[in-house]
Parts: C-alpha cells; sequence; structure tokens
C-alpha cells in the first residue's frame, strides 16, 4: 500500500467539496454556513499540508504519476492562502450583486484541488486532469455574474480560448508520448537522448499551451477581456492563483522531462518573457480600466517571473517562485483597494475613479501608494526585491540582454503606475466612498501592505524557504 | 564604539516622520507637525555635529561601521563614513530643518504630509551617503525618488505633474542600468561590499562598461550635459523646501557616487573616460551658463547655474588631482549652501509678489534692504568672489584642472566670467535700476524666519570662505588614499 498521507490535503478537499455541495443543495439558505465551512476546509487542507507533506524532501506516489516534494508542497501552501484570502474578502462584493451562492465557495474549492493536482502532478496525464478540473471552475466563476453582459462574454472567451489552448497541449502531450513512449516525467527524461528533435514540436506545443494559461505575449489576448468582465472578485482569484499552479507546472515541464533540451527551449522562454515584459509595459499605458490595466500588468509580471525560469539555474527557479509569492500579497493588496470603491452598494473601477482620492481617504491612498511603488519595483518595497532576485538571476548566466530589457521595461511600466498615483495624489478630488468595509477586508489591505512595505526588513526568510526547492 | 550612530542618524527622521503621522493634519498653519518635524531634524543635525567631533581626521579608514547580514550570504547592511561622506550628511542634516522652517510660506495645503515626506527623504540622503554596500547605496539611491515625486507632484506649481513624471522616470532609466552594473559586480567579485571591492579591484576588462553603467546613473542625476534638462523643469515647478532639497543635496548625490564608486571600483576606465567627462563638463560649462544668461525665470536661470557648477564639480573630480577632487568636495559643499540660499531668496520675492519672472522685479534695493544686502552675498558666493566658499572651490578645481589639462582648464575658466555675468546681472535686474512696478512697495522685508534661514546659510558660506581649512582637513587624509589608490591601481594595471 502506498503512502497515501501524502495525498491527504487532495484526499480532504475533494472530500469537503463533495459534502458541501450534498449540504448546500439540500439545506435552504446555507451560503453563509459554506463559505464558513469552506473556509475552515481550506485551513484544514493547509495545515495538512504543512504538517505531512513539508517534511518530505521528494516522494512520488502512484506508479510514479505524483509528486511531493518541497516545491510542491510550497506552492500548494501559497494558493492554498491565496485561495482562503478570496474567499474571505469576496463575501460582501457578492452579497452586493446578490450572488451570495453556495456555488461560489464549491467552484474555487474545485479549482484550487484541480491546482493541487497540477502542482504535485509528475504525469502527463495526471497533469492534464488537473488542468481541465481547475479550468472547469474557472469558466464558471468568470461568468458567474450571469445576469451581466460582460461577465457573460467573459467567461464565453474564456472558455472558447482556454479549450483551443488545451486542445494544443493536449496535442503536445500526444506527440511526447508518441516520441518517447511514456507519459511519466521521469521517464521521459530518460528517453530523451535518441528522437531530440522530433520531441521539440510536441515540446512548443506544450508550451504554447502553457503560456495561454499564464497569458504570457503572444497567447495573452483574453487576458483583458476576460479580467474586466468577470466580477472582480473573481478577477482578483484569476491574477493570483492559477497563475502558481500554471508557474510550478512550467518548471516541472522544463526541468524534469525536457532539461536536456534545453537549447530547444531556452529561446522560445526568452522570446515569451521578452515580449510579455515589453508589451505589458507599453500596452498598459492607454487603459482607463483598472481591472484592464492590472490585466496588462500581471502580462508584464509573468514576463519578469519567466526571466527567471529562462536561466535554466536553481537560482532562476528560486527567483521565479520568491517572484510570483511577492506578487500574490501585491495584488491582493491591489484587489483589496479596489473592491474598497464603492459609493452606495456600486462599484468603481475606472482609473478616473480614484481622482484625488489623497484627500478623503488619505490611508487608503498611502496603500495605494506604497504597492503601486512596489508594482513598479522602486526600492526599498518588496517588489523591488522580487525583480532583483530575478535578474540577480539573470545576469548570473550572463543573459544581459534579457536583463536591460527587463530593467528597461520596469522604466516603462513606471510610467503608468506613476500615472495611477498621480490621479490619486495630484488630481482633483471627488465624492467620498463608502468607509464600511468587512473586517476581512481591512485585514487583508493592511496585512499585505504592511509585507510589503516591511520586506525589506527581514528579506532572508522568504529566500530561505524557497532556497530549498532544488529541481535541477 | 558600540553605540550605532549612524543608522540613528538614518533612523531618526523616519521615526520622526512617523509621530507626524499621529498629529492632527489641520488646514492653513500646523504649528505641532512642525515643531516635531524641526525637533526632529534639530536632533539630527546635533548628532552629525557629534559625528564630525568625534571623527578621527588622521586616518582615511572608513569609520563608525556598522556590518550587519542582511540578505543570508548575499547583501550586508553596511554603513560607514570617511572624510568625503562626513561633510555631505552634515550638509543634509543642515539643510533640512532649515527646509523645515521655509515651509511656512511655500506650503499652503496639507503641511503635515509635506513634513512626512521631508523627513523620510532626509533618511533615504543620509543612507546614501554613509552606504558602505553596493546594493544599500542603491537602495537609499532610489528610494529618494518617491518623496520627491511626491514633493514636486502634491505641492508644486502649475506644470508640476509633467515636471513629476520627468524628473522621476529621467532618474530610473540611469539608474536601471547601474543596477544592472551592480548585479554584474556581485556576479564578477562574489561581494558587493564597498570596502572589499576596494581592496580586491575588478578586473580591467569589465571596468568600461560597468563605468558606463555607474556613469549612465549619476550622469542624469548630477546632472551634466546633454541629459540635465529635467532639472530646471523639477526646479521651476517644485515648492520651495524642495528645490532647495534638490540643488542642496540630491545632486550631491552623484558627484559623490563619481568620486566613491567611479574613480573608487574603475580606477582604469576613469582614466580612459577622463576626455568624456572633460567635454561634457565643459560644454555644460559653457552652453548652460550661456542658457542662463537668457532666462527670464529666476528659478530658472538658478537651475542652470546649478548645472554649469556641478559642471566644474565633475571637472574637478576627473583631474585626478588632490586639489581638483578636493576642490568638487568644497565646491559641492558650497554649492549646496549657496544654491539652497538662492532658491530661498526667489522664494522669499514669489511668496510677495507670486511671480519669478525678473521683469516684474526690479528696484527693491530701497524696499527690502535687508533681502537686497543677503541677496548680493549669496549672488557673489555663486559666482565664486573670494572670501566666499564659491571661490574656494572653483579655485582648487582650476589648480587642478591646470595641472591635468591646460585647454579645458582655460575654456572652464571662461565659465567662471561667465557665471559672474548671469549672476550680477540677474542681481541688477532684481534689485537695482528703476522701480517701474508700483505694487513692490508693498513688500515688505525679510521676517524673522527667512532672516534666520538666510544668515544661517551666511555663516557658513563666509566663514569657509576665508577660512577653508576645516573642511580640508576633513577630506584631505581620504582624498590622498583614494587618490594613491587609483595610481597604484593605475600603475599595477
Amino acid at each position: 500500500m502506498e503512502n497515501l498521507n501524502l495525498v491527504l490535503p487532495e484526499i480532504f478537499i475533494s472530500l469537503s467539496i463533495m459534502f458541501l455541495l450534498v449540504l448546500g443543495v439540500f439545506k435552504k439558505n446555507s451560503s453563509k454556513i459554506i463559505f464558513n465551512l469552506s473556509l475552515f476546509a481550506i485551513l484544514i487542507t493547509a495545515i495538512i499540508t504543512i504538517n505531512e507533506t513539508f517534511s518530505v524532501s521528494r516522494e512520488t506516489l502512484f506508479n510514479e504519476s505524483v509528486v511531493i516534494d518541497t516545491m510542491s508542497s510550497l506552492m500548494k501552501i501559497i494558493t492554498l492562502i491565496g485561495g482562503f484570502l478570496v474567499l474571505v474578502i469576496s463575501s460582501s462584493y457578492l452579497k452586493t450583486f446578490k450572488i451570495y451562492n453556495i456555488e461560489y465557495p464549491v467552484l474555487i474549492l474545485s479549482s484550487i484541488l484541480g491546482m493541487m493536482v497540477m502542482i504535485s502532478s509528475n504525469d502527463l496525464i495526471v497533469f492534464y486532469m488537473g488542468l481541465e478540473l481547475q479550468s472547469l471552475a474557472l469558466y464558471v466563476l468568470a461568468t458567474y455574474n450571469r445576469d451581466q453582459l460582460k461577465s457573460s462574454e467573459a467567461g464565453l472567451k474564456y472558455f472558447v480560448l482556454s479549450a483551443l489552448s488545451s486542445g494544443l497541449l493536449l496535442y503536445g502531450c500526444s506527440l511526447v508520448y508518441g516520441f518517447s513512449g511514456s507519459t511519466n516525467f521521469d521517464v521521459i527524461s530518460n528517453q530523451l537522448n535518441s528522437n531530440e528533435y522530433v520531441l521539440t514540436f510536441g515540446i512548443v506545443f506544450i508550451l504554447v499551451g502553457l503560456a495561454f494559461k499564464i497569458s504570457a505575449v503572444p497567447f495573452h489576448m483574453w487576458a483583458p477581456d476576460v479580467y474586466e468582465g468577470s466580477p472582480t472578485t473573481v478577477t482578483l482569484f484569476f491574477t493570483m492563483v492559477p497563475k502558481i499552479a500554471a508557474l510550478t507546472v512550467f518548471i516541472r515541464f522544463l526541468y524534469v522531462p525536457f532539461l536536456n533540451l534545453i537549447d530547444q527551449w531556452q529561446m522560445i522562454i526568452i522570446f515569451l518573457s521578452i515580449a510579455s515584459m515589453v508589451f505589458g509595459a507599453v500596452a498598459a499605458i492607454g487603459q482607463t480600466n483598472i481591472k484592464r490595466l492590472i490585466a496588462y500588468s500581471s502580462i508584464g509580471h509573468i514576463g519578469y517571473t519567466l526571466a527567471g525560469l529562462a536561466t535554466a539555474s536553481n537560482e532562476g527557479i528560486q527567483s521565479s517562485i520568491i517572484y510570483i509569492s511577492i506578487y500574490v500579497v501585491m495584488n491582493l493588496a491591489l484587489f483589496s483597494c479596489l473592491l474598497m470603491l464603492r459609493r452606495k452598494d456600486q462599484y468603481y473601477e475606472n482609473i478616473e475613479d480614484l481622482s484625488g482620492l489623497s484627500k478623503n481617504h488619505p490611508l487608503l491612498s498611502l496603500c495605494l501608494l506604497v504597492i503601486l511603488f512596489s508594482l513598479a519595483g522602486i526600492p526599498p518595497l518588496a517588489g523591488f526585491f522580487a525583480k532583483f532576485y530575478v535578474f540577480k538571476a539573470v545576469l548570473e548566466q550572463s543573459m544581459f540582454f534579457l536583463a536591460i530589457v527587463g530593467l528597461l521595461s520596469t522604466v516603462v511600466a513606471a510610467f503608468y503606475y506613476l500615472r495611477i498615483i498621480k490621479i490619486i495624489y495630484f488630481d482633483k478630488e471627488k465624492d467620498k466612498y463608502d468607509t464600511d468595509h468587512s473586517i476581512w477586508l481591512k485585514f487583508s489591505l493592511t496585512v499585505s501592505t504592511i509585507l510589503i512595505l516591511l520586506y525589506f526588513i527581514f528579506p532572508s526568510q522568504l529566500i530561505e524557504v524557497v532556497s530549498r526547492i532544488n529541481i535541477i | 564604539m558600540n553605540f550605532p550612530i549612524l543608522s540613528s542618524l538614518i533612523l531618526l527622521p523616519t521615526v520622526g516622520a512617523l509621530f507626524l503621522f499621529f498629529t492632527k493634519d489641520k488646514e492653513g498653519n500646523n504649528s505641532t507637525a512642525k515643531y516635531v518635524a524641526l525637533f526632529t531634524t534639530i536632533v539630527n543635525f546635533l548628532i552629525s555635529i557629534y559625528l564630525w567631533i568625534s571623527f578621527d581626521q588622521s586616518t582615511s579608514n572608513f569609520q563608525f561601521i556598522e556590518d550587519r547580514t542582511w540578505i543570508e550570504g548575499f547583501i550586508n547592511y553596511k554603513v560607514g563614513v570617511d572624510g568625503i561622506s562626513i561633510l555631505f550628511i552634515i550638509l543634509t542634516t543642515f539643510i533640512t530643518p532649515l527646509c523645515i522652517i521655509s515651509v511656512n510660506n511655500s506650503v499652503k495645503n496639507r503641511l503635515r504630509d509635506f513634513l512626512i515626506a521631508i523627513l523620510i527623504m532626509e533618511s533615504f540622503m543620509i543612507g546614501v551617503f554613509c552606504a558602505l554596500d553596493l546594493v544599500v547605496f542603491y537602495l537609499f539611491f532610489e528610494a529618494g525618488l518617491i518623496p520627491m515625486f511626491l514633493i514636486i507632484g502634491i505641492w508644486g506649481g502649475p506644470k508640476r505633474v509633467y515636471s513629476a513624471f520627468k524628473f522621476f522616470l529621467y532618474t530610473l532609466l540611469g539608474s536601471v542600468l547601474m543596477l544592472v552594473a551592480i548585479i554584474s559586480i556581485y556576479w564578477i567579485t562574489g561581494t558587493t561590499d564597498v570596502i572589499q571591492l576596494y581592496e580586491l579591484g575588478i578586473d580591467a576588462k569589465y571596468q568600461n562598461l560597468l563605468w558606463l553603467a555607474f556613469f549612465s546613473s549619476f550622469a542624469v542625476k548630477t546632472p551634466m550635459w546633454p541629459v540635465h534638462t529635467w532639472l530646471p523643469d523639477a526646479h521651476v515647478e517644485a515648492p520651495t523646501a524642495g528645490s532647495v532639497l534638490l540643488a542642496a543635496i540630491l545632486l550631491k548625490m552623484a558627484g559623490y557616487g563619481f568620486i566613491r564608486f567611479s574613480l573608487g571600483l574603475f580606477p582604469v576606465a576613469s582614466e580612459v573616460f577622463t576626455p568624456l567627462i572633460y567635454t561634457l563638463s565643459v560644454i555644460a560649462i559653457i552652453f548652460t551658463s550661456f542658457i542662463a544668461l537668457m532666462q527670464e525665470d529666476m528659478k530658472k536661470l538658478i537651475a542652470y547655474s546649478s548645472v554649469a557648477h556641478m559642471g566644474f564639480v565633475t571637472l574637478g573630480i576627473f583631474t585626478l588631482q588632490q586639489q581638483g577632487i578636493e576642490g568638487s568636495i568644497i565646491q559641492m559643499i558650497s554649492h549646496g549652501l549657496v544654491s539652497a540660499a538662492l532658491f530661498l531668496c526667489v522664494g522669499v520675492v514669489y511668496d510677495r509678489m507670486h511671480s519669478r519672472m525678473i521683469n516684474s522685479y526690479g528696484g527693491i534695493v530701497t524696499i527690502i534692504p535687508k533681502y537686497s544686502i543677503l541677496f548680493m552675498l549669496f549672488t557673489l558666493a555663486a559666482l565664486g568672489l573670494p572670501g566666499t566658499s564659491g571661490f574656494i572651490g572653483e579655485f582648487l578645481i582650476l589648480m587642478g584642472a591646470f595641472k591635468d589639462n591646460f585647454l579645458v582648464a582655460v575654456i572652464a575658466s571662461l565659465g567662471v566670467i561667465l557665471g559672474a555675468a548671469y549672476m550680477l546681472w540677474l542681481y541688477k535686474r532684481v534689485v537695482f535700476g528703476k522701480l517701474v512696478n508700483e505694487d513692490l512697495k508693498k513688500m515688505f522685508d525679510l521676517n524673522r524666519s527667512e532672516y534666520l534661514i538666510l544668515s544661517f546659510l551666511a555663516v557658513p558660506t563666509l566663514f569657509f570662505g576665508f577660512y577653508p581649512d576645516p573642511l580640508i582637513n576633513t577630506i584631505e587624509v581620504s582624498v590622498t588614499d583614494l587618490i594613491n589608490m587609483h595610481n597604484s591601481n593605475i600603475a599595477s594595471k
């Protein structure tokens, strides 16, 4: 009998989903209970993950199709924390739109389960199952506010394009299977010496599929529309949580089965990275809707994350993981602010709505100031360190071109972050926004802002955790 | 010495800013906030004076070093001072309280926030001058952009948004290349510790590129011709206190960086690129002096004169002569005092008349005599009249330049004449002449706080003009050591 303890988190969360669904269907008006119970379930899952799996250095299960190692545990925990926080700050938003239903937490839990499977996968089929479970839940979440045209449109767009990318991915997987004779990452890795060039096709298709999922340029087209159309809390979920899982899969794909083919894929990743950094920076300039702007900025940030991956070194991978972790915190903070722009049950999401915010809401503006400067990568805020680690890893591999393009695009990106700061601080004020926010919203904003602001005092802690990840 | 005196210098203003955060933000004259800020900065000034007194002038070693692990196995938080940095720290702590006294008139709304920005700015500026690790230096150097952006953007004049953006993006663009260079240095040598790097030396084949990357950052910040265009805009739009900080201290970061890093870390490259610096400096001196001559706006004129003065500074640094470098440092200190004073002088008349145009003044000598006298003193100091600190700096720089390159020195000397021309012409048009504008009669002379600030600036300007020894003694050993190190590095290559 295999050591099922190691997949206990997945088992627990699956059982919780079924239980919550049944409870929700049979018990009337149970939204609140379901919300609280699902929070509880995520919490328990996180605790189990920390307890059971964090001590394991590397274990495989089910004919080596599932792998539990430090990276998977860490990424699962970040995913769970992200999911938890999204869920707690969603309630008031959902209530406003009268979509405070039992399906929401269940869908979030299902997509988290899918991500956890993806993160742990060591086999093409297991990976694909996780991916589809995650995606299906996300399609529904995107269109969750179905009475609004934009939300339905977002869900449809996301569904069509994501299905297309899944198709490409699957085609790539089948090519890889065809040429290597196995779906297991470790086996593929051992088989790779003979048919290298033919396999390149498979890798390219898989990379295209994955690039779709993380919205790297040139496969980013869906992101701004979907982000804009989805309910804000779902957008928050999109920008944070699936990216963690997709990044993990990216790392695993590139560095376990295809490490020997590094010459074939390195240029692709560098291209994706540069294109995303530059495009994300330039295209964000003209945006007027904050959610669209965040979509472009997240494209840019994915570019930086990929820059770390392109280095083909452990430091690079670690720097990418640090980057995405810090990015998750910054994003959470930014969206918490966005969810506070509410006046009489109406949410505002145009950049113009922030005009002169600093006069009426000095504290909220200060938080935004910190967050935006951090996103722009200005020291001593956390965002600077994220970029710093990535570029340190990049430069250690003498990839000067990538580093210089990346840093120059931060200057361009700084422009549009500054523009928001300008609107908040330099422009004329508008009416006050409501201030009766839920305690959780205030909590998440305060904690994440303080983390961003004071990260520089204890920068070593995060590195210490991440440095245990040694894939290569 | 166990007490972390440098860290407390860096931290104290930020702590003060935190305190300010909890004071009530009242419209109009917010005196509590001002007293808290003033108290903090004066205490900081006293600490820095104590630092100077207990500083050992006989050695070129870094003193008061604090070294703590910051990012495991990578960066240490390391600060320390030598003769060169200590003067800049004192300049910073001296100018900041004066800025705070001066905000009375120039900042009408959100005074508390303004003071917070100034205090945080002070922390960063002191950090820049004592950082002994490249990453720590970069961190402080860049972080200063945030408060300055806000100072210009929130409290500035009509075109403030444009100026704030230009300032921020220009400087950021310059600095990112420096960041690439810093990481590359870590990659090449395995450390970013400045003292260790001085000892290790950097392989000559890398130096040119690294030097250029640092140069791109410092050239923008100095600012050197042709990347100086952000400075006049920023100065014109910034509130008086912001202009003062910008001219008196921020520009000095780059000059300091040239001495500490460009010369210290890349001696071979510095030798290679001296002609480039000479050319740009001479163009800056002559060209911007002519531009200054044509200005209608007082602040712009002084801003361009700053560019010219900083041209002298870069020229002096790269003469690589004892006198040249000493002259540059003294010129920077002197320019810190004098340009601060000049901007305050402009601020004084601006507060009364709400015009910075030269032609809206004239003949005010009889109306506000006290002001006219002090303004004259600083005008003369700016043009480098003997007996003022400006003279010592320019004289030493030109001496160094003559030793190194006769032609450059001759051309630069022309800049002194041009400097005299535009400063005197400015003074003549503003203060002397016929009183055409009847409104000027309503002007009142310096009030107590303005008088206080300008006198505080006048004393060291005159004192160091007649007796520069305290300055020279402080920096001499460090500069000698820097030059020796430089020469031995060149010789060994």
